[in-house]
């Protein structure tokens, strides 16, 4: 059965008003176990496990520990193109924002990883684009991990969903992990974000999951994007859907994220809710005390001090050096990006970072000839 | 104490290393030395097989240790037996920590894979410790394949929950004719002792040391346990009864 399938059992309302109704006394039933089932993630994130942010911090910590050790891994994006055929409201990339669309040649993406090389010690890249088949399509992401593989011993893609079949085909080249983010579980208020465009499709998009499944893929990333719904029943929704995946397809890793709306290009789509700092650092951890095996990745979009403090505590992977635009390491420097970031640090400042709070960034976790 | 032997190979240890999760490379540096071991695992994928420096390596003191690559990451026999091939290449040494575990949450090893694997490689000369569930009757068949040792699981990786699997090791180190090391689960001193008493070789320690308040005493705490518990199962361990044993004995009438 796929998610889709099993995704009306979980109801929007019904969902929300559980977690609204979580007690004290649930989250300290919680807080008491070891294996935690999603009533007891519902009580974790609920109001009510505000006040328990500090046990829930100190737990999360630990169950990190033991299966990450003091070690965060690092990555880098590299964006590809910007040309996109959705209508997302809340992006840059926005097909209706009057933005330059470049998509890079052969040529740039070899000046791109080499200025990246340059920037750091990347051997984790992962390859992002907008949804345009017809700029970026199977054929290019090929040609792009071929390039890519000479330069970084693991490769992932954040782009447009494909089929089984395409997914099949990239991993014969090399690739590793693939990040698909469904923004939000909102079934029915999910057209109005996305009103134009493949992107339109909830069903296909869902489905995506499980056509990386089938096809065998190291590692899947979830996420949704906050300021769209209510993050308390998207993140549920979330974790119903990530056992989901772990049952059925039991061979990939996952890897979640948290993305809160950053400011950018286009005209301005005020977020719907706001998660704040205290209410970030909950999620992460309640996911922790869920799951204490799936990586989260916390990206630039965050603040230097968020950082600094949630990567003993939670978090497993960091980006570093980002530049969202296409072509921002060399080619097109500061001219495209999608959205605005928050830790514009040097990828050795974010190390030294790390080093203080304890931990070893790691650069390298993954060789080629294990593909 | 008597010398591990594995494979022709005399090791003064009996605590293995991993060298995961450390806080820093200098720190897994001291542990390594304060831990006495002299065999070290280091995973390839952390490695930079192509590249001149390896900021890893560089910190492992190969003049006392010796570096046991594994194929954590790999997923089938197929993909084992490559990255095997690569390793011997790259670390110049044709002994192997095989671990397959498709199963990336618990890392539990796949009995079948190992299998297969372990067939292949030892025809090629690899000498093969295979990490694997604490399975009496496969410790045999991979014994029969080629296998130097086996490496069975206390409990998961990472969980610290020290001999899950007491019974089974029991069965598997009464019945091998190779070395039996004690891997994973091993959360705290007394797990390794536990492990050296039951009459385990060796024992393969990681988690435990690394995540440690203090990395280095935690080592030479591992060190001290791993030579007691064998001290102890050498000097031969007193029998544990089941029930208190009658002052005077059921029998006495007999003497009468």
């Amino acid at each position: 059965m796929k998610f889709t399938e099993k995704i009306d059992q979980y109801d929007w309302s019904e969902i929300s008003e559980r977690i609204a109704s979580k007690t004290t006394g649930d989250v300290e039933l919680a807080l008491r176990k070891t294996k935690l089932d999603a009533d007891d993630f519902l009580a974790l994130i609920s109001e009510a496990a505000e006040p328990f942010l500090e046990q829930m911090a100190a737990k999360s910590r630990i169950y990190t520990q033991q299966r990450f050790g003091k070690t965060i891994q690092m990555y880098i994006p590299m964006y590809l193109t910007n040309a996109c055929t959705n209508h997302c409201v809340y992006c840059g990339f926005n097909h209706n924002n009057p933005i330059k669309r470049v998509v890079l040649t052969e040529e740039e993406i070899v000046r791109e990883a080499e200025a990246i090389q340059k920037l750091g010690d990347f051997h984790h890249i992962l390859l992002v684009t907008g949804e345009s088949p017809k700029h970026a399509g199977v054929e290019y992401l090929k040609n792009a991990i071929r390039i890519a593989k000479r330069y970084f011993s693991n490769i992932s893609i954040e782009v447009q969903p494909l089929e089984q079949h395409e997914y099949e085909e990239l991993i014969a080249e090399g690739l590793n992990g693939v990040y698909v983010y469904q923004e939000t579980y909102h079934k029915e208020r999910y057209g109005i974000y996305h009103p134009a465009g493949k992107k339109r499709d909830f069903n296909y998009r869902l489905d995506t999951f499980e056509r990386l499944g089938r096809a065998g893929i190291r590692k899947m990333g979830l996420g949704v994007l906050i300021g769209l719904e209510d993050w308390r029943t998207d993140a549920a929704m979330m974790a119903h859907h990530l056992r989901h995946l772990q049952k059925k397809y039991w061979r990939t890793r996952y890897s979640i994220s948290f993305p809160r709306i950053r400011p950018h290009e286009g005209e301005g789509f005020k977020p719907n809710v706001v998660m704040s700092d205290r209410q970030l650092a909950q999620v992460i951890f309640a996911f922790r005390l869920f799951d204490h095996d799936v990586e989260i990745a916390l990206s630039t979009r965050e603040s230097p001090d968020m950082r600094n403090n949630l990567c003993t505590l939670g978090v497993t992977s960091m980006s570093a050096g980002s530049k969202t635009e296409p072509g921002g390491y060399v080619t097109y420097p500061q001219a495209l990006e999608q959205w605005v970031m928050a830790d514009d640090r040097t990828p050795q400042e974010i190390e030294l970072a790390i080093k203080k709070a304890g931990y070893e960034a790691i650069w390298k976790d993954w060789d080629a000839i294990m593909n | 104490m008597k010398k591990l032997v594995i494979a022709g190979r005399e090791f003064g240890s009996r605590l293995f290393l991993g060298t995961g999760k450390f806080s820093s490379n200098q720190m897994m540096e001291e542990a390594i030395v304060a831990s006495g071991s002299e065999m070290v695992t280091v995973a390839m994928k952390r490695i930079r097989m192509d590249e001149e420096h390896d900021p890893m390596l560089e910190h492992i003191p190969v003049n006392r240790v010796h570096l046991l690559p594994n194929t954590s990451g790999v997923r089938t026999a197929e993909e084992a037996v490559f990255a095997a091939r690569l390793a011997r290449e790259a670390f110049g040494t044709n002994w192997l920590k095989l671990e397959i575990h498709p199963d990336p949450r618990y890392l539990l090893p796949d009995p079948i894979e190992t299998l297969k694997a372990t067939e292949i490689l030892a025809r090629e000369g690899f000498v093969i410790l295979p990490y694997i569930p604490a399975d009496p009757v496969l410790c045999k068949r991979l014994e029969e394949a080629g296998a130097s040792a086996v490496m069975p699981l206390g409990a998961p990786i990472g969980s610290n929950r020290g001999l899950l699997t007491r019974d089974f090791l029991n069965i598997i180190i009464e019945q091998s004719n190779v070395p039996v090391i004690v891997d994973a689960g091993i959360g705290a001193p007394s797990h390794a002792a536990e492990a050296m008493e039951l009459g385990a070789d060796a024992v393969l320690v990681n988690t435990a040391v690394a995540i440690a308040g203090d990395p280095v005493a935690m080592a030479k705490a591992f060190r001290m346990a791993v030579e007691s518990g064998r001290m102890a199962f050498e000097a031969g361990m007193p029998r544990q009864e089941a029930e208190a044993v009658a002052s005077s004995p059921l029998t006495a009438f007999l003497n009468v």
